[in-house]
């Protein structure tokens, strides 16, 4: 099996903190990677490391052989990524967000179209592509997220936590479409979630990170054996406590939720 | 190339969707223009200055195109705050293309405005004195407003809420307005006065515009295009620096 993610001894230092502390993990082309931890373990710092919005103190991110540090514009080509939060323009249509993210990324404009058009279908949004995102419910919004985050055929696509405060029904939509891709397109797929049955039932591998250090990894049944527990969310518990951690929120993630809240009591 | 496309594009399919919100940025402007210009016309008459109405136009211009572009910049908050900067900052553009593209568009908007600005005050019997050196008014108009666009992304990146973008323009704004000979003459004034107008890169843009619409400057139009294109070439400067250094 072929590397397509690896990750050498990454550390990301902050003034005082150290959000991630000398990481090193693979994953294999066409695997469905979890990337589990407490709040504030650095799974986020982690996900923005790979995708070339933070730059590592020390250590090396490899995508498909690119390092993410030196060349930037051609590890940006490799993977797709959908954000914890939304990161569209509401004030633009379904499409119009597509046909910006298709120029962004250089695509021919025929196959480009041809491509909104499957996606927009496979997400179920073709019927609303011409109205604005900022109508759209969270979950619609979330499905949108994950046919741009595919309009470049990435050989990789990031998922943090994609379906955090969605419903059942659209949980269980987007896992099958996620795995349909792995299969049908051999697309790695790379998450982090708090559902821990979710990343039990889909991931091929996990790893645990705590602390900003990789505590575990392997299979749901081998981290089940090495803790000697019956499910994943026990094993999970067993290796990072059950005390409830405080996160520090960046003050544009903390500004952002703030005005999530407002937007909500005003709906 | 595209992507610099694009990028423009955004923000003017954004600005044509705002409606009522670009029809009442020229208020205030209009505002000035009508009260002030009516108001002091006479009393500037009979000091022997000529027509006020002529003379507030240039100034009043420039003020729509400050307000309008200083204030862009709240669009690269309101990116920050929902979201959308990421996307752009994880595709493979380069930051500078972000930043222009943006500025680009900010200051499409800002010119856009002044133009409107300018065609109101033609129907209220404003006459510039030569239609070929309107030309020049344009050029004023492009180079005052990417000088203050770039101004506002670099506050724009470097602070993360609303509160603080408005405060450090705020605090900037009218002053630059107010002490930049844009509603009077700078031949008069008190010394202290003058020196601040004229380390006020505004008073240059406002004296080309003067310049290039009735005739009349303080500077000279090479003064006047000198510090307009350095600022311009200084603030684009460093609001590229900033979208450089800004971490997600």
């Amino acid at each position: 099996m072929e590397e397509i993610i690896s990750v050498q001894e990454v550390s990301k230092k902050y003034k005082e903190v150290t959000a991630v502390d000398g990481i090193s993990f693979n994953v294999q082309k066409g695997e469905i990677f979890g990337f589990l931890g407490p709040n504030g373990a650095g799974k986020s710092t982690t996900i923005k490391m790979l995708t070339t919005l933070l730059h590592p103190t020390t250590g090396r991110l490899l995508l498909n052989g690119v390092d993410v540090v030196h060349e930037q514009n051609k590890a940006r080509r490799i993977f797709g990524i959908v954000f914890q939060d939304p990161s569209l323009d509401g004030d633009l249509t379904a499409y119009e967000n597509l046909e910006l993210h298709a120029m962004l990324y250089h695509l021919d404009r025929t196959r480009a179209r041809e491509r909104s058009e499957e996606l927009l279908k496979l997400v179920e949004l073709w019927d609303r592509k011409d109205s604005m995102v900022k109508t759209f419910s969270g979950g619609m919004k979330r499905r949108l997220e994950i046919a741009r985050g595919l309009l470049h055929h990435p050989q990789i696509l990031f998922l943090d936590e994609p379906t955090l405060g969605l419903d059942a029904q659209t949980r269980n939509l987007l896992w099958n479409y996620i795995g349909k891709l792995n299969k049908e397109e051999g697309m790695t797929i790379f998450f982090t979630t708090h559902y821990l049955a979710e990343a039990e039932a889909i991931a091929h591998r996990i790893a645990i990170i705590d602390h900003g250090k990789i505590v575990a990894r392997g299979t749901a049944e081998e981290l089940r054996q090495q803790t000697g527990t019956e499910n994943l969310e026990k094993a999970y518990l067993e290796l990072t406590g059950t005390g409830v951690r405080d996160e520090t929120l960046s003050s544009s993630d903390s500004k952002r939720e703030r005005i999530r809240r407002v937007m909500n009591n005003r709906n | 190339m595209e992507a610099l496309y694009i990028l423009w594009l955004r923000q003017i399919k954004k600005y044509r969707r705002s409606g009522l919100r670009m029809m009442l940025s020229v208020i205030q402007p209009l505002v000035y223009f009508l009260a002030l210009g009516y108001g002091f016309n006479s009393i500037f008459q009979k000091a022997g200055r000529g027509s006020y109405i002529q003379f507030i136009v240039p100034g009043v211009i420039a003020q729509t195109i400050l307000f309008t572009s200083i204030f862009w910049g709240a669009n690269i908050i309101f990116d920050k705050q929902f979201g959308f900067l990421k996307e752009t900052l994880v595709a493979p553009v380069s930051r500078t293309t972000i930043m222009f593209g943006g500025a680009l568009g900010g200051a499409t908007i800002g010119v856009i405005q002044g133009i409107v600005l300018f065609l109101i005050a033609l129907a209220f019997g404003f006459h510039p004195y030569n239609w070929v050196a309107f030309g020049g008014t344009l050029l004023c108009m492009i180079v005052l407003s990417l000088s203050m666009v770039g101004f506002s992304s670099a506050v724009g990146a470097l602070v993360n809420d609303m509160p603080g973008f408005m405060a450090v323009t705020n605090f900037l704004v009218v002053p630059l307005f107010f002490l930049s000979g844009s509603m009077f003459p700078l031949d008069n004034i008190p010394g202290v006065m003058k020196v601040i107008a004229s380390i006020n890169p505004l008073s240059y843009a406002v004296d080309a515009m003067r310049a290039t619409l009735i005739n009349q400057s303080h500077f000279g139009l090479v003064t006047d295009f000198t510090v307009m294109f350095l600022t311009m070439a200084l603030l684009m400067g460093l609001g590229v620096y900033t979208f450089r250094k800004m971490e997600a």
